[in-house]
């Protein structure tokens, strides 16, 4: 033979070789597509009630574990993302409107879940202060789990013994951040609430009149004969579930009484003017003002109450289908338990619904936040020049008596400006309501400096 | 009878392409390559990642009237295994090399097929609001505003 064929020869061997290479890869890849969508997870540990590190999760459910150790990922966004930065630094207002508060010492963007425990032990406000075990239940996993321990049983007693316990010792009772066991029922993995405040004030706002598209089970409950509390975890549909998961913590809440039980403040319903009406009938402030000796309120993150009031909530779209929208993995439909800010995936977070390309969304919601902020900016400066003109007046000696009015107009605009800038998206999660509220702080802010003019009604 | 005297290198050649025979036929048998030669709607769904569009079709309008096929292929036949072809050659590439984006939307080769056959069945009463040339103009896209006709109803 000569060397031409043999030549020849090797070559069709070593194609052929290659070939049923890259077809056995092929099958190989085929059948694990296949398996995958046979199988969607596997059981290789028990879990139950009592296991809270996400760690043990992870090894059933590896993806989604893997998108919550991406939530210690940072981002930056136009107007925020996950990474702490300071914004006292960011918004130089925040200083003077916060005097004498502990926000007016360190005040920072939240990072992801999986700092939710670290950053609660770094931040100025623990440190400096001494803060109550009410704290803990929205920074720890878990919370279900200790408050029966320490109730012995009783999940509500065990939460007022703990709200009340300083925050350093409830410290001891815990050690991992917002985890799997606090939003999931570890047998089968069904959405559950799990924080006692959110229960309770859930049940508040159902026993309310005040409408909530959002949850037409509560709207069910209401026909009912309402003899046992609304149970969010015996009525809600699953999407309702994905939606009040989340309502657990991003809300706005106080700390009742003595006991500092931690208290979500929808007796009257969701709107800011509605839980300030709360406020006010229970005669509740956070601080007493520095400069001013106003008595005001400090919101903290009304994300589900604000949501509430947007278009998306009429329309039926949970928090989980923008923060943790589905991708496919192999054969596999996952939720991105990456939470994050869908500005960072609008693609997956926007298009499911919307029908225009990722840069077209993005740009729809940051001229909604830029036209936010802008009225953010004018609401502040229209409530530090109350400020200025408040605290002149204390200072040539005005009477509390003549200072209670231009007071009580600093503590509704102020409400109203915090309530829209401690929300985290900006003003996108309801961009009308964000505006009435801004328009209503610079009226509040403009009413309270005429009050002080002389030779009005009650000036000083 | 005597045996050919045959190369070693030959038969190495011939046996490892018989191997290649044998396990690409598994393989085609075993992704049920058959199926994609049909029109069955579920063979569109084999891979799982067309669950949804499949599942949203069976309540739809169409879904008495029009397999997938019947709205995303050319009806002629030669045109249509060219279409099965090339969207059978990027489909499994993207989901082989899982390098696609989502969410997953219609490519311009089958968007422009997609709206010449609305107009095909619908000739009778859209003849005057759209023609095939309008879909070259990208004008009168009947996607825009029946948006669910085909599957993922959008309320």
């Amino acid at each position: 033979m000569n060397r031409r064929l043999v030549l020849l020869y090797g070559a069709v061997l070593l194609v052929t070789a290659g070939l049923t290479f890259g077809v056995t890869a092929l099958l190989m890849n085929i059948a694990q597509r296949k398996s995958e969508a046979r199988q969607t997870f596997f059981r290789v540990v028990e879990l139950t009630d009592a296991t809270i590190d996400p760690a043990a999760w992870g090894k059933n459910f590896p993806r989604e574990y893997e998108g919550y150790l991406r939530t210690a990922d940072t981002n930056r966004t136009r107007y925020g993302g996950s990474e702490a930065f300071s914004r006292l630094d960011q918004d130089l207002s925040l200083r003077r409107i916060f005097a004498g508060y502990a926000f007016g010492t360190d005040y920072r963007e939240e990072r992801g879940h999986y700092y939710s425990l670290t950053d609660q032990k770094l931040t100025e406000r623990t440190a400096k202060f001494s803060q109550p075990g009410a704290c803990l239940q929205c920074h720890a996993g878990g919370m279900k789990q200790v408050y029966e321990q320490v109730g012995a049983g009783g999940l509500f007693r065990g939460f007022d013994l703990v709200c009340a316990m300083p925050l350093t010792q409830a410290w001891t009772l815990v050690q991992f951040p917002v985890s799997c066991t606090d939003c999931h029922n570890p047998t089968n993995l069904a959405l559950r609430a799990t924080r006692p405040a959110f229960l309770e004030g859930i049940d508040a706002l159902a026993r309310s009149d005040a409408p909530v598209p959002c949850a037409p089970s509560i709207e069910r409950w209401r026909r009912g004969d309402r003899a046992t509390p609304y149970d969010p975890n015996a009525l809600a549909t699953r999407q309702e579930m994905r939606t009040f998961v989340c309502g657990q913590c991003h809300v706005e809440y106080y700390f009742k009484g003595e006991g500092k039980r931690l208290t979500y403040p929808w007796h009257n319903g969701l709107k800011a003017e509605q839980l300030q009406a709360y406020y006010d009938e229970a005669g509740f402030a956070d601080w007493t003002h520095a400069e001013t000796g106003a008595k005001v309120v400090k919101a903290q993150h009304p994300e589900f109450e604000t949501w509430n009031q947007g278009i998306h909530a009429r329309s039926g779209v949970a928090c989980a289908d923008c923060h943790m929208p589905y991708e496919r993995q192999g054969a596999m439909k996952v939720s991105d338990h990456h939470v994050r800010s869908p500005i960072l995936n609008a693609s997956r977070a926007c298009l499911t619904c919307h029908h225009f390309e990722a840069p077209e969304m993005i740009a729809r919601v940051e001229a909604i936040q830029d036209r936010n902020r802008a009225l953010m900016d004018r609401a502040e400066t229209a409530l530090l020049a109350l400020l200025d003109d408040l605290s002149a007046a204390r200072s040539a000696g005005a009477a509390d008596a003549a200072l209670a009015a231009p007071r009580a107009h600093q503590r509704r605009a102020q409400w109203r400006l915090d309530f829209v800038n401690a929300e985290n998206s900006m003003g996108f999660h309801a961009p009308q309501e964000a505006a009435r509220l801004l328009a209503e702080a610079i009226d509040f802010a403009r009413q309270g400096q005429l009050a002080l003019e002389p030779g009005r009604p009650g000036a000083p | 009878m005597k045996m050919p005297r045959i190369h070693p290198l030959l038969l190495a050649g011939l046996v490892s392409t018989g191997i290649l025979g044998g396990v690409g036929g598994y393989t085609f048998l075993y992704a049920e390559g058959l199926s994609y030669v049909s029109d069955d709607p579920r063979a569109c769904a084999n891979c799982h990642v067309m669950n949804e569009h499949l599942d949203s079709w069976t309540k739809g309008s169409h879904a008495r009237a029009a397999v997938c096929n019947a709205c995303h292929l050319p009806h002629g036949v030669a045109e249509k295994y060219f279409a099965k072809a090339r969207n059978g050659w990027f489909h499994s590439k993207a989901f082989t090399l899982q390098d696609f984006p989502e969410p997953i939307r219609i490519a311009p080769f089958n968007h422009d097929r997609l709206q010449r056959n609305c107009i095909e069945c619908h000739a009778d009463f859209v003849g005057l609001i759209a023609g095939p040339a309008d879909v070259g103009r990208d004008e009168a896209r009947c996607t825009v505003c029946h948006r669910s006709a085909g599957h993922m109803k959008l309320d």
